[in-house]
């Protein structure tokens, strides 16, 4: 049954680039998809990010006993768990409970009402016209609300740790540059392109698939997240395995 | 002229269509009836290629769709129009937008032409300065008119209505069966109805295909219907009880 549905899916992802409208098209869809996607997301993730660094300071700080370990070393675990994990992984999930669940919603109910068989019947390749410009708009925006959730989280971690006195200014902004490895801001976006393709192209599967009424539709989101967020966690692993595991 | 040769369709071992041939011809209404489940929006299905028919044939004017490429599929679905149960308008553009949809994808028409045919085909189904606003704001009967002037905005050969009065009232089910009819005629392009409306089928059926239990059962004109000789047919159209009235006298 998986092996049936994962190949489902790839003739699913195969269809994306058969019978293409214009570019023209193309364009404006991926621009709509881009408002939403990303500008409509901008807010959760900021959110979300602040107080992610906010409690990743607050937590470090509270398991940092020893004396010997300068105060520097918080925000440099802030920092590494922010850019290498929190940020691409963790918004990743709520990004597939955002966007997923709306991708999947949408599709399904423009299947349920027909609307996908009104442009079959035009002879538009529904798959391309409707999915393509999810995915391509998922692959540009996510990797920027990334960056956006890193900054916030680096921010967020800065305010409380300074306001609350658990470190000061000055070492922040030092364990925050102390041993910086450029090469982790590559692998955050490699893994952000990977599960924004992720989140966009099982959420939209599930939900071009949708068969029945409303109930059906509520599934289908649901089922968009589950395996989205499960898709997110095996490929953070084979990611880290392959391009972190070496060194 | 549309002719099917042969269909036949299963679901899960259920036989939905079994066999069933017939000539739709241009120029008039051709109508396909019968009661709910008997397979008339699955043969409407197969025959616009929505759903695959287990066998058989569909053949637009001599043009073979069951076994075409992609590129004449292509090519003879852009001389479709389809007016769906729901209306199918995309909820998320409004009546202009809606209509003007096919045009901006398969045309290189100009934004004034454009304009110009979706006001002209919004003014043919009666609709005029509804182009702002946006399906939910429209009734049950606009949405369905929104739907006829989609599905004409492109010129078709070719125009599929299913059930185009499902859950109307009886005026505005009258309004509806005339404007297909008359676009029909007017267009002189072949077009297919499924409906149970014994309404429809006294006003616009020319050409009537009466399926039961997946197979076709009778053919031919409202002229004939009410003696068909075809006990099913007579239990399907006397159901009515004004039609059953008229019986009776």
């Amino acid at each position: 049954m998986l092996i049936k549905t994962i190949g489902h899916y790839f003739i699913f992802l195969g269809s994306l680039l058969n019978n293409r409208e214009s570019f023209k098209t193309y364009y404006k869809l991926v621009l709509e998809e881009c408002v939403l996607v990303g500008i409509g997301s901008i807010f959760l993730v900021a959110l979300v990010a602040t107080f992610m660094g906010a409690v990743t300071t607050v937590q470090t700080a509270y398991n940092m006993v020893s004396p010997l370990i300068p105060d520097y070393v918080i925000s440099q675990v802030v920092r590494e768990m922010t850019v290498l994990e929190l940020a691409p992984t963790v918004i990743g999930i709520i990004f597939a409970g955002k966007v997923g669940s709306s991708m999947a919603g949408n599709l399904g109910t423009m299947k349920i009402t027909e609307q996908i068989d009104a442009l079959e019947v035009m002879g538009i390749n529904s798959i391309s016209y409707l999915v393509l410009p999810k995915i391509i708009a998922s692959m540009l925006m996510y990797p920027l609300l990334v960056i956006i959730a890193g900054v916030c989280s680096l921010v967020g971690g800065y305010l409380v740790g300074t306001l609350t006195n658990i470190i000061t200014p000055s070492d922040y902004i030092f364990g925050i540059r102390f041993v910086f490895q450029e090469f982790s801001i590559f692998f955050a976006l490699i893994k952000s392109v990977v599960f924004a393709f992720l989140v966009s192209s099982i959420s939209s599967y599930k939900g071009y698939y949708t068969r029945g009424g409303a109930l059906e539709v509520g599934i289908a989101s649901t089922q968009a997240v589950t395996s989205s967020v499960i898709a997110i966690l095996l490929a953070d692993y084979l990611l880290a395995q392959l391009l972190l595991g070496g060194s | 002229m549309i002719e099917i040769k042969n269909i036949s369709k299963s679901f899960n071992d259920k036989q939905i269509l079994n066999g069933i041939s017939g000539t739709f011809h241009k120029g008039k209404p051709n109508l396909i009836i019968g009661a709910s489940g008997t397979g008339k929006s699955v043969l409407l299905k197969c025959i616009v290629g929505l759903i695959k028919p287990d066998e058989g044939e569909v053949f637009y004017d001599d043009r073979n769709f069951t076994k075409a490429d992609r590129n004449l599929k292509v090519e003879i679905r852009r001389e479709i129009g389809m007016l769906f149960q729901g209306g199918a308008l995309f909820d998320s553009k409004n009546v202009q937008d809606n209509v003007m949809f096919p045009l901006n994808i398969l045309t290189k028409m100009s934004p004034e032409e454009k304009l110009e045919r979706v006001n002209f085909c919004l003014k043919r189904v009666s609709l005029e300065n509804v182009n702002k606003k946006m399906p939910s704001e429209l009734s049950g009967g606009m949405k369905k008119r929104v739907g006829i002037a989609r599905a004409i905005v492109n010129n078709p050969q070719y125009l599929f209505c299913d059930e185009p009065n499902s859950g109307l009232d009886p005026q505005t089910s009258i309004l509806i069966d005339d404007l297909i009819g008359d676009l029909t005629e007017d267009l002189d392009i072949t077009t297919i109805v499924v409906t149970h409306d014994m309404n429809s089928v006294i006003g616009i059926g020319e050409n009537i295909l009466f399926l039961y239990k997946g197979k076709k059962l009778w053919e031919g004109s409202n002229k004939d219907i009410t003696h068909s000789g075809v006990e099913e047919l007579d239990d399907f159209v006397f159901a009515n009880k004004v039609m059953n009235s008229m019986r009776d006298k």
